[in-house]
């Protein structure tokens, strides 16, 4: 535990990122193979379940101390961190104590994982004693694994390039095993790290292929013509893998979701031995896609009923043929996998596959004229923009694809007063950053969104200082504001969201600028608001 | 029943009786100071008392020819019917607790103060009183400092980590109190003159003449302009921190040492290289004890973060209340 949080603390302090690099390589080289397996399973975001709630930890934090429960609040109001707050409250182990040498698999596997549904008393006992033993510094990073709110800021990717360094390995070839998740273990590591070895699981895919976003107006530097455009759908990006008589469904985030979705698994049932499939899964409307809070319906249930079936139906709307007969056709010509993709789809007549699987429509790409005037158009088909792809690219492994771009919408707007606020977590703590906007509705304010980045740190600084002195109440780490301050909120798409006052909810809401020049009076109002991004509602 | 002994006004904590206001920040004819720090020393008053060690600090900040008059710690000075004493705070050269006394009511300002031993002023003297006014920067549990030498060591020992990769180590530091402190600390350690930023070698000149022993110490000004200080440690008011002035320590590593850098958020959002936990303040270790040998009934706490402290003091069945005080708003603990 102790060279893992020594990382934790390293990698906190680094300030390039050459220099995290340096610290992730270190470290993976001279980690015991079963501690590796972890680290490797936290640092790329996977967080351990938590073994204690917060009102459990701060009332055990109360009796090791014997400090008030409103002592704490106020303390905990002020880092903004619970797993800081007990690390530094608890006093220091005596001076010349030395932390326990247990290693972070010992830790996980022996000491926390067996506390998970254990007893409240059993859970304190354990967790006072590690308190107790550890000094201040790894202290906080075993807090964070107790709360199971370790976020660690390197990123998949800066981690997986730090692996293949340090065990030299071809970064495309560690991103394809890597695609296959595996439980932390020596064997497994030692399975991912080794240089020959070639097995694969049935159900491995393919690290995904992705798009680099258009900005500013800047089109590719190409015909239009010789780029295949596609609609970016708003859904979830997954892998369909047939094998061996199998089917598997992969998000981009390496969740297996075929069990969620057996009307899918059922209509792969029809695919020839051998393939894979790279597309969009999307819940479907009567003629058309759904609205991506429809799909997380479906998304949040491991098991399905026949009922969210009906309710909710599904599509596979599929971009890319990338193994086709058991052959890798990633390196060939975009063009080519299409044609293939096309024939093993639309065969006449349709059969069963078509009912769940769907070829993503090619768009008329004559012009950027005419490509542009389809991309103003999206939301008329819930799309979030385009999609342009290259005729001649490979299916390139996890990397932003210099010849794939995301040509999306402009984002929609809405002028909010801010409500709330709340401390963000790890650089940011103890600074508020997360807030809560207000519209108006008939002269009072209904909260309507969340929203915390988008504002620079010398802006968040100011604001910050103005919430602290404008504070009306306190509830916990969140204090509501003084209603003065108007932010112009960036956000994809609304929705309609019968359980929130407001009834309606935003997607991806960000805080496009603070409008200083507003009063609050110019604010939104829900009415108008509705109207304009609700048409059926 | 009578008048408050004090009470604040918008000008400041006053004395209706003793005619007198403690700390003010907005202008009065008479004035007790705590301690030379721009947010309890200002400019305008008509009359200003501190204690004795703390004068060259005043005019230095006030002018040379201000109305300043230096009272020795522990002497009784008569206000009308009230008698006024300064008693060391710990804070910084000169720093002073006010006591008030009206009768056999005694009244204590603690004005900023903490209770770790500090090599450049008088350590802090617990006062008996009724009523104790404190401060209250580092009012939450999680600020119990660590030993200061051990801070100190590793401010040297990151020194020469930089000297070693030939890099200045900019330290960024309040220029007055915490500055002269870590010179003394440093002391134990090396004889190689310290680069200090023009704000901190005046200061430090005088605590020299106060008989502070220092590591020795040379002004930037003073150094050839090609000089970019490879090796060197320099000390640096926090505003210089981005400026033209730092752009000349290329490749520096920078610090900061203050008792905010405690909290990792902080630490992280500040930007700099390293931060090295080293107050002035007093800690909530050090709160607790001086409400406790003070043995006051009642408490006042100033400088804003008091939520705390009141609902402990409270649960300890002391009367405790905030007071809305602008100190600690031009200040980096």
């Amino acid at each position: 535990m102790n060279a893992f949080a020594a990382l934790l603390t390293a990698l906190e302090r680094a300030r390039s990122t050459g220099r995290k690099l340096e610290l992730l390589t270190a470290y993976f080289k001279g980690a015991p193979a079963e501690d590796a397996a972890w680290a490797l399973h936290l640092l790329t975001g996977r967080r351990p379940q938590r073994i204690a709630t917060g009102p459990e930890l701060r009332r055990w934090l109360g009796e090791a101390t014997g400090l008030s429960e409103a002592v704490l609040e106020a303390t905990y109001a002020h880092v903004g961190d619970l797993a800081e707050t007990l690390a530094l409250v608890l006093p220091p182990p005596p001076a010349g104590t030395i932390a326990p040498a247990t290693s972070l698999q010992a830790l996980l596997e022996e000491t926390l994982a067996p506390l998970r549904g254990a007893s409240a008393e059993t859970r304190k006992h354990t967790l006072l004693a590690l308190w107790k033993a550890y000094p201040q510094g790894p202290r906080l990073w075993l807090n964070k694994l107790i709360t199971g709110g370790l976020r660690v800021g390197v990123g998949e990717g800066l981690t997986l390039r730090a692996l293949g360094q340090a065990f030299g390995l071809d970064p495309a070839v560690l991103q394809h095993r890597w695609m296959s998740p595996q439980i932390p273990s020596a064997a497994a590591f030692e399975a991912l790290v080794d240089p020959h070895n070639a097995t694969l699981n049935w159900a491995a895919p393919y690290p995904f292929c992705l798009a680099q976003p258009l900005r500013d107006g800047a089109l590719p530097p190409h015909p239009s013509t010789a780029v295949l455009a596609e609609w970016k759908w708003d859904g979830v990006r997954c892998q369909l893998v047939r094998r061996e008589g199998k089917t598997a469904l992969w998000s981009r985030g390496r969740d297996r979701l075929e069990d969620r979705f057996p009307e899918l698994a059922a209509a792969a049932d029809g695919l020839p031995e051998g393939t894979v499939l790279d597309g969009e899964l999307l819940a479907w409307a009567e003629d058309g896609p759904g609205p991506f809070v429809e799909l997380s319906r479906r998304l949040q249930r491991k098991r399905v009923t026949a009922a969210l079936q009906r309710a909710v139906p599904v599509r596979f709307m599929v971009y890319d043929l990338l193994e086709r007969h058991g052959e890798d056709l990633r390196s060939q010509p975009l063009a080519q996998r299409r044609q293939h993709l096309e024939a093993l789809l639309a065969p006449a007549p349709a059969p069963a596959p078509a009912q769940g699987l769907m070829l993503s429509p090619q768009l008329d790409n004559r012009s950027w004229e005419s490509l542009a005037a389809l991309r103003a158009d999206a939301r008329s088909q819930a799309a979030e923009g385009l999609m342009l792809k290259h005729e001649d690219s490979a299916y390139e492994s996890g990397r932003r694809h210099q010849s794939w771009w995301k040509w999306k919408l402009d984002p929609e707007t809405v002028d909010a007063i801010l409500l709330y606020a709340q401390p963000g977590h790890g650089r940011r703590a103890n600074l508020y950053t997360d807030f809560t906007f207000a519209v108006w509705d008939q002269g009072t304010l209904v909260p309507l969104a969340k929203a915390y980045s988008g504002l620079d740190e010398a802006t968040l600084e100011r604001l910050d200082h103005w919430i602290r002195r404008h504070t009306k109440e306190r509830f916990g780490p969140v204090r509501s504001v003084t209603p003065a301050l108007v932010f112009e909120l960036a956000f994809d798409s609304a929705h309609a969201a019968p359980r929130r006052k407001a009834g309606m909810a935003l997607r991806f809401p960000r805080i496009h600028r603070w409008r200083e020049d507003l009063a609050i009076e110019d604010a939104d109002e829900l009415e108008t608001l509705k109207a304009r991004l609700l048409p059926h509602g | 029943m009578t008048t408050p002994l004090l009470t604040l006004t918008d000008r400041g904590l006053q004395c209706p009786d003793g005619d007198f206001t403690i700390d003010p920040w907005r202008k009065v004819d008479r004035a007790i100071i705590t301690h030379g720090h721009g947010d309890h020393a200002r400019n305008g008053m008509g009359h200003y008392w501190t204690a004795a060690p703390g004068v060259p600090i005043l005019r230095k900040r006030l002018g040379q020819y201000s109305p300043v008059e230096g009272v020795p710690y522990g002497e009784r000075r008569s206000f009308g019917p009230v008698t006024v004493s300064f008693h060391p705070a710990g804070h910084i050269l000169g720093s002073a607790q006010i006591r008030v006394q009206r009768g056999d009511e005694v009244w204590v300002v603690t004005g900023d103060f903490k209770r770790e031993p500090d090599p450049t002023c008088a350590p802090f003297e617990p006062v008996p009183c009724d009523v104790l006014v404190t401060e209250a920067t580092f009012a939450y549990p999680i600020y119990q400092w660590p030993n200061p030498d051990t801070v100190v060591a590793e401010i040297y020992a990151w020194w020469q980590r930089c000297a070693a990769e030939d890099r200045p180590a900019v330290l960024y530091t309040y220029a007055l109190g915490k500055a002269q402190r870590i010179l003394a600390g440093l002391n134990a350690f090396s004889r190689e003159p310290v680069w200090l930023h023009g704000a901190i070698d005046g200061l430090t000149r005088i605590y020299r003449d106060a008989g502070v022993t220092m590591i020795p110490t040379v002004p930037v000004s003073e150094m050839p302009r090609s000089d970019r200080g490879a090796g060197r440690l320099i000390l640096a008011p926090p505003s210089a921190a981005g400026s033209k002035w730092a752009k000349r320590f290329r490749g520096a590593s920078t610090g900061f040492a203050s008792g905010w850098m405690q909290v990792r958020g902080t630490r992280r959002r500040k930007g700099y290289d390293e931060g090295f936990v080293l107050s002035d303040h007093a800690d909530w270790p050090g709160l607790l004890r001086t409400v406790e040998d003070s043995g006051a009934k009642r408490v006042l706490a100033t400088h804003g973060h008091t939520d705390a402290l009141l609902a402990h003091l409270q649960g300890l069945g002391i009367e405790a209340q905030a007071l809305a005080t602008p100190y600690g708003e031009t200040e980096d603990g």
